[in-house]
């Protein structure tokens, strides 16, 4: 490291302060795009930082009561998906009717061995530590999906400009 | 590493004050760790420690959701006995390594 790269080193780990708030925003349904906001929005609570999830779009399967828990892998235009032993898995399997409820039934006991729990009892992990869940207005509207739809620990329907008035300058906002 | 005394006890720490040995590890380090934090062990708080002290003998990575499901505490219970960061202070205070795991 260089002399300057020091310094500059220095002085930003000065006028660091640690991260006080986030706002995570989720706006797919597949279990990996599900997962990696309710992974990302635990550990920002356990860490001690204030944290607002907001779902929209398909991310609504992951608060909607009757599909939280089935959510899916997609198998299908999903390069990085591969069997088991690293073969790569072709798309044309992945479309075979059955083939996504498998490999998705399989994703769900791995990661139950890791101890990462159904969606559900994360949201519950998530909101027990002081977080907080919103759906969005624009997506229930799309949808016609409502409250009633959605698991107990969702908080309220809200607009994206009311999603901004919660944030400030302290705020980082997480799209996943 | 650094060493410190606590009581007629030397304790060895690394960089981020957790106990490198924990072994060291009694009541009296747990309620000086515990006052660094800005907390006052209770029974309860002991309870929950000596649950992660166990899980960590026998090999277990711990994660909130175990601590939740140990009959002790819920999580909430949890975060409410460890303000903030409930894993990282409960962990130091019952002297095992910082945790690991990713929930």
């Amino acid at each position: 490291m260089s002399a300057t790269e020091e310094l500059i080193a220095k002085s930003e780990k000065k006028d660091a302060r640690p991260l006080e708030k986030v706002c995570i925003i989720c706006a797919k349904g597949t279990i990996g795009d599900v997962y990696a906001a309710l992974v990302m929005s635990n550990g920002a609570v356990m860490e001690g930082i204030e944290t607002k999830v907001f779902f929209t779009f398909f991310g609504l399967d992951a608060i909607t009561k009757k599909r939280m828990n089935k959510l899916h892998t997609g198998t299908v235009g999903n390069p990085a998906m591969r069997m088991p032993g690293g073969i790569p898995f072709p798309t044309m399997l992945g479309g075979l009717p059955g083939v996504e409820s498998g490999v998705s039934a399989m994703m769900r006991k791995q990661m139950d061995k890791l101890d990462i729990p159904p969606v559900d009892e994360f949201i519950d992990m998530i909101t027990a530590g002081g977080g907080e869940i919103y759906a969005c207005k624009l997506a229930c509207d799309m949808f016609g999906v409502g409250m009633e739809d959605f698991n107990e620990n969702v908080k309220s329907i809200i607009t994206v400009g009311e999603l901004y008035e919660m944030c400030d300058d302290r705020t980082q906002i997480i799209f996943t | 590493m650094t060493q410190v005394t606590i009581a007629t006890l030397q304790i060895d720490l690394n960089e981020e004050r957790y106990l490198t040995d924990s072994s060291q590890w009694n009541e009296e380090v747990a309620a000086e760790f515990a006052k660094e934090e800005g907390i006052e062990l209770t029974e309860k708080h002991f309870e929950v420690l000596n649950f992660l002290r166990q899980k960590h003998e026998e090999g277990v990575d711990i994660t909130i959701r175990k601590v939740g499901k140990s009959g002790i505490v819920d999580i909430k219970g949890f975060y409410a006995l460890f303000p903030k960061k409930p894993l990282k202070k409960s962990s130091r205070i019952a002297g095992i390594p910082k945790p690991t795991s990713c929930v």
